[in-house]
């Protein structure tokens, strides 16, 4: 077994923190560091997010810069666009990515159109936080990724973590940036008291700030003979399929996409061009997005390296309930050895 | 003056109810202790329960027939049960089960029984629209039903709850907004996140009757859909109907609800408006005998559905990729490599 490629820089870093604290520790810092930061969502405040994502806040900051908000989508992600023109950092949750269904006007056609619009006379600089994915049969309207429909319609950047160490540098980088950054965090690996993650996510992390670059993927398993490309709860199925084919002399690449936009083209390019034989994962449907789009980049810039091609996501039907039935449609670890297998 | 009979039949629904969702909590915690795993036990996911929302349920609900159409948000069994809905199945598709109401597809947040014709959507307010079409499509065939849509109190800021009563409103529409106010939005104070007093006055702009019903009380929601339910029958248009209930459990089995002061939890245990019904049918003359063989049979009732339930098979993997359109299943596979 070949060891992970990617020094995170954690070396002689004691504190192994879980995702969620990871990214609260970066959402407080830039809190700490500037007064033009504040968090609104539901159920930020008292509860500390549904899914982890604040909790803690509240014991250092008010209850203006930690806002509980009525449940109005259209109007507080719509107010976080215009704090944002008007020169704030605001940070705004919308607590299941399904939930954007009900506020897509303010996200896709003021959050990520204004700078275009304008000929960048204003900018938008502020962080769209949401809870994606499933695997707990949370079934259709609150297990979806969305990860597509939020990197196909332009003018936003899509961050991914997969860790705790990236959950606390792309959020720096998200908080820092001066355009829209839409901060995906898989519910699965925030490491939240009734939904166990697995053991990956959990991660040394400094105390000191520090950012992730967005738009940068990361080899997290070197391997010569597959490249397998993914993202979030994805990574660390991607990484035990790896395990798993190694006892059978095949040797995977694995990597983490991280940022969706901009994309990180190289880094696939560079793996396939070893490999020749690319799998792409996707926990979103197949059609029309993140796998079909990793594919046409490279089959683009260089047709002649790719031998084999497979693609593992949610076919095209909306999330069941039912275990067997989620199951089914949710790429599992046996699914990306089968795929690997096929191409290989 | 509501009948005797009536009361009864309210009275019997309450139970059943309350003592499904009883029965569905300890379902559901099987396989999850003592580490709380959401995922884990027979019944995974979220769950919300209604336990101090039934009057709200039953004293709409006896005002309206199988052709009447009724949704419901993401807490939907005790309206679920007062709408006639088919027990056996409903709790077969809780359990994900292939004879469930929606072949273990839906899941608890997400049941439809066209028979009674019943939807639910786990999005809050969201099936305030469908409800305002279901009224539409009665007053374009000139037919005498109704629609009503419940929702929470939480979601009284959305726009799809405000937008309906509009459309509703300026159509005059057979519908009947019914806002179950438990006072809490998941962990967040209803003064914290809406600045009026009653959801009722929400109504005042958008030119219909707004009615409170500010205590938990069967009877007194009963009097009230009568009259909201009757305005929209006869051609009067939409009504806002704003009921106060207590949540006496948490937003969602899980929920430590940390955030709730004791004395908050505690009132909603206290004011219980199955025993407030039972006082009043005592009064009327039912006595405590026929009270127990009343809660008797819901019990039945219940454990016959959850056993039946439990018997039925999970569903086949590979249904997974049907009913994503109702004529070419085939286009649904998506991945067909």
């Amino acid at each position: 077994m070949s060891k992970p490629a990617s020094d995170p820089g954690t070396g002689g870093v004691d504190r192994e923190l879980t995702m969620s604290r990871a990214m609260v520790d970066a959402i407080a810092s830039e809190m700490r560091a500037d007064d033009e930061v504040f968090y609104m969502g539901e159920d930020v405040q008292d509860y500390g997010g549904i899914f982890d994502s604040t909790e803690g806040l509240l014991e250092e900051f008010d209850r203006d810069r930690v806002m509980d908000v009525p449940i109005s989508e259209t109007a507080y992600v719509g107010a976080a666009v215009g704090a944002a023109q008007a020169g704030m950092r605001p940070i705004a949750e919308i607590m299941f990515a399904d939930f954007v269904g009900v506020c897509l006007d303010q996200v896709y056609n003021q959050m990520a159109k204004n700078t275009y619009m304008s000929g960048s006379a204003v900018n938008v600089p502020m962080v769209l936080t949401t809870a994606v994915g499933g695997e707990y049969n949370d079934a259709a309207q609150h297990s979806q990724t969305l990860y597509g429909l939020f990197s196909h319609l332009p003018g936003m950047q899509v961050v991914v973590p997969s860790t705790a160490y990236d959950a606390k540098g792309l959020m720096h980088a998200a908080v820092r940036s001066d355009d829209p950054v839409v901060y995906m965090f898989h519910k699965r690996l925030m490491g939240i008291g009734w939904m166990p993650a697995p053991e990956g996510p959990k991660t040394p992390v400094p105390e000191d700030d520090y950012t992730v670059p967005i738009g940068e993927a990361d080899v997290k398993r070197e391997g010569g003979d597959v490249t397998v490309a993914t993202l979030g709860l994805h990574v660390h199925r991607a990484l035990d399929a790896a395990d798993q084919l190694a006892d059978d002399g095949v040797d995977v690449e694995v990597i983490d996409l991280r940022s969706l936009v901009p994309f990180d083209t190289e880094t696939v390019l560079d793996s396939v061009e070893k490999t020749g034989r690319l799998v792409v994962v996707d926990e979103d449907y197949q059609s029309f997005g993140v796998t079909g789009e990793v594919v046409a980049r490279v089959a683009e810039r260089s047709p002649d390296a790719l031998e084999a091609v497979e693609r593992v996501a949610i076919p095209d039907v909306p999330i069941p309930y039912s275990r067997p039935l989620e199951t089914e449609v949710n790429p599992q670890v046996e699914d990306i050895v089968a795929a690997v297998e096929s191409v290989e | 003056m509501v009948g005797v009979n009536t009361l009864r039949e309210m009275y019997e629904q309450m139970v059943t109810a309350r003592r499904y969702e009883q029965r569905l909590q300890e379902e559901y915690l099987e396989g999850k202790q003592p580490a709380f795993d959401i995922s884990a036990g027979p019944i995974p996911g979220e769950l919300h329960l209604a336990a101090g929302h039934e009057a709200a349920a039953v004293g709409v609900c006896a005002h309206l027939d199988d052709e009447d159409t009724v949704t419901a948000p993401h807490r939907p069994h005790h309206v679920a049960i007062a709408k006639g809905v088919d027990l056996d199945r409903m709790t077969a598709e809780i359990f994900g089960r292939e004879t469930g109401l929606c072949k273990g597809k839906g899941g608890h947040m997400h049941l439809f029984d066209p028979d009674v014709n019943f939807a639910c959507s786990g999005i809050i307010a969201q099936g305030c629209p469908p409800a305002v079409g279901a009224a539409m499509a009665a007053d374009k065939r000139n037919e005498d039903s109704v629609a009503v849509a419940y929702l929470g109190e939480g979601a009284v800021d959305q726009g799809a709850f405000l937008e309906s009563l509009n459309l509703a409103a300026v159509r005059e529409l057979p519908v009947v907004f019914v806002v179950e106010d438990n006072d809490w939005a998941i962990s967040m104070p209803q003064d914290r996140i809406t600045d009026v007093d009653t959801i009722a006055e929400r109504a005042d702009g958008f030119d219909m009757p707004g009615v409170r019903v500010d205590h938990d009380d069967a009877i007194a929601v009963y009097e009230a859909a009568r009259d909201a339910v009757g305005r929209a029958r006869n051609g009067n248009g939409p009504t806002l109907l704003d009921v106060q209930v207590h949540r006496r459990m948490g937003h969602f089995m899980g929920d430590a609800e940390g955030y709730r002061p004791d004395e908050d939890s505690e009132r909603a245990q206290r004011l219980d408006a199955i025993e407030r019904l039972a006082d009043d049918l005592r009064d009327r003359g039912v006595d405590d005998a026929e009270l127990q063989e009343l809660r008797e049979l819901a019990e039945d009732r219940v454990e016959d559905a959850i056993e039946w339930a439990k018997a039925q098979p999970e569903p086949d993997p590979a249904d997974a990729h049907e009913d994503v359109f109702v004529d070419d299943p085939a286009a649904a596979s998506g991945g067909d490599d």
